[in-house]
């Protein structure tokens, strides 16, 4: 069923644009254009990221990491190769869409490792950028109790993801 | 992030100097070639999805999802200004769509809106930035369009799990903001006698 979704929604999308009027050709292309900014502006914290995390890998610091939290993670459902995007999540997108295309490679996109780690991906957030930014304008300055809820619940979301790939 | 890259680096170079020295900089230069191929991947996908979520915009079909949105949004939220309540649904909606562009100023906004100015976190900020943080986005485009960059057979695979475990964190948030913000008036309750 779902590979009909996307299809669908693509062209009614465009039906509707037509209907209301809208000069699709044009502002595809305004759309379009914005994605060069877009990605010049990640482009540096994707390399850096890349780094950080190449050289993590290469020194062995992972794999002690992971087996060191492999028990903890293990009892809750989160399969080892895993570890390192959960925890390296909540700090940064453009870091963890690294580490999600390396895993893509490593594992490939259709085993259970490569779509429970889309699955994990495509449910969360970078959360303390989303609240460093949102706060941004406020007069609050403790967050309190909503970081720890935020990261409670985004661990939610990634044991939910690790059962459910299984099962569908 | 600042903390942790410093640490990483010195951590693993160090470990680098003594196992295999000629690593450190091929590694980094390899790591920077992976980055810019991924780069690549990215500006075809965002090109794409930024087309059409241009089409989203000029339609106006952000605002009409907004006002779909609104009546949970007041149950969520509470009664607040319009200004807020209209910058919470916009929030909202362009959150479900994917438009972070469109998401992040409206969030600002409506976070600012429900600041009392105490200086201490609300229940309803508490909310907002929960619901925000759990990603509530319908269909993740990024990820998709990554997958079938990555040669997969069946990219929309991953479309129904993302849903529940997004669904599933989203609600875990919302219950612990509601749980957590009772424990805290019961205990300043008793605190009072």
């Amino acid at each position: 069923m779902s590979i009909y979704l996307i299809p669908i929604l693509i062209l009614s999308l465009v039906a509707y644009s037509v209907f209301k009027k809208v000069n699709t050709y044009s502002t595809f292309v305004e759309g379009a254009i914005k994605s060069l900014k877009l990605v010049s502006s990640i482009f540096p914290y994707i390399v850096t990221i890349f780094i950080m995390v190449e050289l993590f890998r290469i020194s062995g610091l992972a794999i002690t990491l992971s087996e060191f939290l492999a028990p903890m993670f293990g009892f809750v459902g989160v399969p080892k190769e895993l570890i390192e995007l959960v925890l390296l999540r909540p700090f940064t997108g453009s870091g963890s869409l690294a580490l999600l295309s390396d895993i893509y490679v490593t594992y490939g996109t259709d085993s259970y490792i490569g779509r429970t780690a889309s699955v994990i991906m495509g449910s969360s957030e970078t959360v303390f950028y989303v609240s460093a930014v949102y706060f941004s304008k406020t007069s609050v300055k403790k967050l309190g109790y909503a970081i720890p809820i935020a990261l409670v619940a985004t661990l939610v979301g990634a044991i939910i993801a690790c059962l459910v790939t299984k099962i569908i | 992030m600042n903390k942790i890259f410093s640490f990483v680096i010195l951590l693993a170079g160090g470990i680098l100097l003594f196992t295999s020295p000629d690593e450190l900089l091929g590694s980094m230069l390899s790591a920077s070639q992976k980055a810019v191929s991924l780069c690549v991947s990215l500006l075809a996908i965002y090109a794409v999805w930024l087309g059409l979520l241009e089409l989203v915009a000029r339609t106006e079909l952000d605002k009409k999802l907004a006002k779909l949105v609104s009546p949970l949004s007041r149950r969520l939220f509470g009664k607040q200004n319009s200004y807020t309540e209209e910058q919470i649904a916009i929030n909202l909606s362009s959150n479900m769509l994917g438009m972070g562009n469109a998401s992040t100023p409206s969030g600002i906004n409506a976070m600012k809106g429900l600041d009392k100015g105490t200086g201490k976190i609300t229940k309803a900020m508490a909310m907002l930035m929960i619901i925000n943080t759990t990603a509530i986005q319908l269909v993740p485009t990024t990820i998709l369009g990554l997958r079938i960059a990555n040669g997969s057979r069946n990219p929309t695979s991953v479309l129904i799990p993302t849903l529940i475990a997004t669904t599933a964190s989203t609600i875990a948030g919302i219950l612990l903001v509601i749980i957590v913000d009772k424990l805290i008036k019961k205990y300043k309750g008793r605190k009072s006698l």
